[in-house]
């Protein structure tokens, strides 16, 4: 009763999750939610979900917490040896492809999805979108993790090609909030890392930026802010 | 540069007092007396050319092939010991399989000419093992553009505009200088390549030859290829009307 999975939390650490990955007219953006649950607990409401893997690929990680750091640091680490003896800096497709080799083969042991983004001097701004079982598809936008399934039918009517660098962002704020708004394994901030020519650009939107869909309540802060204020009256709002 | 090493030429794990391993200078006088390779870098891709001394009459013509590819966008001309070069391309072939296995994209030239360095320079190292009797030249198109490398029986490998290997480099070399590689189409390549392999041949040292050529250029695509039949001709041809002018002199 109190050792099920909905509220033991030493349950093994999943990321519920949204993450997308969207190309633009110059490069690429990568957006996810924070919230990292264990069971019902949400153990971490502030978690960065967009890892590093060289100075230009990032991915998005989601499904088991231990499972895409593994996965993301071995990648990492065989990136770096491939950047050294290539001599210049590693493409996202070589990226993406040593990622859905090691999804592929460890296909019965690992549950990570994971979206490889990034920007090379050859291919530009590239998505590679590896579900869970390793399959590798390069794509114009890639949504992944729990939150995702509600945003099938938003990217179908919203997503267009060669945005700009401003649309791109709003479009990807936009979609995590829509998902955060539905699933319940989503939620806390949203993360977005821009990756271009220039390089890269992190960025930050708290929860209370966010906008607020259909039935969703104004976010208030403690109860003593009202006390303070002229008319202080309970419930008012 | 010739000299006798006696007593410090046995083994390719002994130096000599003045810093040189014999046995490598050895194994590169195999690639010096054998049929010229010649390789050229032209503005849109890469021709290789090779002189095939003919042992024998009862031979199959375009049999015994001196250029192999070794990928879709490579390939190798081999001089010196045959059997030696069979095992350097393959050893080529399955570096550019792994690679592509691994990391998704075709393996890039460079990377390509270091592992076949590297293999051929390990079998330097060891007194079990002796060393790779033959050179190659390497020439391949990438998404950096055509790319031309030398790998010699030391393991030493060098990027190149135009390189040449064999009995006739000397002479190879001094001609390739006086082209113009930076204007040049690989279809005009072919028949400088072939007009100099016909100019380096010595008829009355050697047996007859026949010419092997191959390019990887725009105009295949960017896949390796022997030369097609009709440019292949025409640059025969091409080189037996420059010799008859030569001689005619």
């Amino acid at each position: 009763m109190d050792r099920d999975a909905t509220s033991d939390v030493n349950a093994p650490h999943s990321m519920g999750t949204t993450i997308i990955g969207v190309t633009y007219n110059g490069g690429v953006i990568l957006g996810a939610d924070s919230r990292t649950s264990t069971g019902l607990y949400v153990a971490n409401r502030a978690s960065d979900k967009i890892t590093q893997l060289t100075d230009n690929v990032y991915i998005c990680r989601s499904g088991s917490a231990a499972d895409s750091q593994i996965v993301s640091d071995y990648v990492r680490y065989f990136l770096h040896q491939h950047t050294i003896q290539l001599g210049q800096p590693a493409t996202v497709k070589v990226a993406a492809n040593l990622v859905r080799l090691l999804a592929y083969n460890n296909k019965n042991s690992l549950q990570t999805g994971i979206i490889v983004g990034g920007w090379d001097k050859y291919e530009g701004g590239k998505i590679y979108g590896i579900p869970l079982g390793g399959t590798i598809v390069e794509q114009p936008f890639a949504i992944g993790g729990s939150g995702s399934s509600y945003l099938y039918g938003f990217f179908d009517q919203a997503w267009k090609d060669g945005m700009t660098r401003e649309e791109a962002e709003q479009l990807v704020v936009k979609a995590v909030s829509l998902a955060i708004a539905r699933d319940g394994a989503s939620g806390g901030v949203v993360r977005t890392v821009t990756i271009n020519s220039e390089g890269v650009t992190r960025n930050f939107y708290p929860g209370d930026t966010l906008p607020l869909w259909h039935d969703e309540v104004e976010a208030h802060g403690s109860l003593l802010d009202i006390l303070n204020a002229s008319n202080p009256e309970p419930m008012s709002t | 540069m010739s000299s006798i090493g006696t007593g410090y030429d046995l083994s390719v794990t002994t130096f000599s007092p003045d810093g040189r391993v014999f046995q490598i200078e050895y194994a590169a006088k195999a690639v010096d007396n054998s049929g010229t390779v010649v390789g050229i870098k032209c503005k849109d891709g890469i021709v290789i050319g090779v002189e095939k001394l003919i042992a024998s009459k009862m031979m199959l013509p375009g049999s015994n092939r001196r250029i192999h590819s070794v990928h879709r966008h490579s390939g190798m001309g081999v001089a010196g010991l045959a059997a030696d070069g069979r095992q350097i391309v393959a050893r080529a072939k399955s570096e550019a399989h792994n690679y592509e296995s691994t990391y998704g994209e075709p393996i890039p030239i460079k990377e390509l000419a270091d592992r076949v360095a590297s293999y051929v320079h390990l079998c330097t190292l060891y007194w079990w093992l002796r060393p790779f009797g033959s050179g190659v030249i390497l020439g391949g198109y990438d998404r950096d553009g055509p790319q031309l490398y030398m790998v010699e029986p030391s393991g030493v490998s060098y990027r190149y505009f135009g390189a040449a290997i064999g009995k006739g480099r000397q002479a190879a070399k001094t001609e390739i200088e006086k082209l113009k590689l930076s204007e040049l189409t690989c279809r005009q390549g072919v028949i400088e390549v072939a007009k100099i392999i016909y100019g380096v041949h010595d008829e009355a040292k050697d047996k007859t030859f026949e010419l092997e050529m191959s390019w990887v250029c725009d105009e295949s695509n960017r896949l390796h290829q022997k030369v097609p039949e009709a440019l292949l001709e025409e640059a025969k041809a091409a080189a037996r009307a420059a010799l008859e002018e030569m001689d005619a002199d």
